[in-house]
């Protein structure tokens, strides 16, 4: 299988998500810059972290207009998969991909932990390896992680199964303490209406070797491969 | 020259974490009659020429695909010191004053 990682000005976790893909999954990945106009032929696409464009104007709001992003519409229309982390979420919202905004935290502060994550939907092809009410350690690092979107929306949302990761306690309970920047609905990550592009502020990437305190986000890219056909075994 | 300067302002039902901020802010340097603080953007454009009218639908596009996001903000847009109020500008200006009118106090 054949990803390609979206560097921006202002990427700051495509290396890390380029070692889990070709040192942990040993998949075929190649670096994508900004202005170029190709995947080249791609499987699947990560727009990652960081700070794209400084966050001027909106986190977001600038990196949708570079020429690579018509690609990644391109490659969302037709079903290929799509995966936004963290400043990725912010960008596909703002490119129209996904429904919503995400807006500074509640508290104002900028977060950066280690939180509970628990899965609410494993039938899709992101989540296929957990279960649901799973509860995953994930880390957060993020100033703007808030999800606001209108009543409707959010509704269809949870109807149509979108809502793939909320915050949680430990426990799995969804509590106003459980939520570490204001989410509507504790929301943490969803898909479009097609079930093919991700975006979620937590960072699995930064959670897939035990020896960095935790792989419960390694489940996240082993369901991307299974729906792509590769077994684990064929990836390690 | 053509000057446009536009505002673009956390709509009234997004909850605004920095005017709130600001609102405390201001409470704690003394005064108490303050109700609301909302922190929005002041962007200004310079364009060539003079023809308003060859450029208010492209000044409308910049507002409403870049410059403000419909899902949480409201823009007022306002070319050579006068307020735009055609298209979508119209209904966000309408939309900004019903917000900002001032609401009557409960006796």
């Amino acid at each position: 299988m054949r990803w390609a990682v979206i560097q921006f000005p202002g990427s700051n976790c495509d290396q890390d998500i380029f070692h889990v893909l070709k040192n942990v999954l040993k998949q075929e990945v190649e670096y994508v810059w900004h202005k170029d106009s190709s995947l080249n032929g791609a499987d699947a696409v990560v727009v990652p972290g960081g700070f794209s464009y400084g966050d001027y104007l909106r986190c977001g709001a600038i990196a949708r207009f570079s020429p690579i992003m018509s690609a990644v519409k391109e490659a969302a229309a037709a079903g290929k998969t799509v995966l936004g982390i963290c400043n990725g979420f912010q960008i596909l919202c703002e490119a129209g991909l996904l429904p919503g905004v995400l807006v500074r935290n509640t508290s104002l502060h900028f977060r950066c932990e280690t939180v509970p994550v628990r899965v609410e939907h494993p039938a899709s092809q992101f989540t296929s390896e957990y279960m649901t009410g799973q509860v995953l350690r994930l880390p957060i690092a993020h100033g703007e992680g808030h999800y606001v979107a209108d009543e409707a929306t959010l509704d269809s949302l949870f109807q149509n199964g979108q809502v793939l990761f909320t915050y949680s306690d430990l426990q799995g309970r969804t509590t106003p303490e459980s939520n570490p920047n204001g989410s509507q609905r504790y929301i943490a990550g969803i898909t479009n209406r097609a079930g093919n592009v991700l975006g979620l502020m937590p960072h699995p990437e930064r959670a897939s070797e035990k020896i960095l305190g935790s792989d419960d986000g390694l489940g996240l890219f082993t369901s991307i491969l299974a729906r792509h056909g590769v077994s684990l075994a064929q990836a390690a | 020259m053509i000057r446009a300067q536009v505002i673009v302002r956390p709509r009234a039902s997004i909850f605004d974490p920095q005017g709130d901020a600001v609102g405390r802010a201001i409470q704690h340097l003394g005064v108490s009659k303050l109700k609301q603080a909302h922190v929005g953007k002041f962007i200004e454009l310079e364009l060539e020429g003079d023809d308003v009218e060859a450029v208010r639908g492209q000044l409308e596009t910049i507002c409403k695909d870049l410059l403000s996001n419909p899902v949480i903000e409201d823009y007022t847009l306002t070319i050579n010191g006068k307020e735009d109020l055609t298209g979508l500008a119209a209904s966000a200006a309408k939309l900004a004053k019903r917000s900002s009118k001032p609401k009557k106090e409960k006796a």
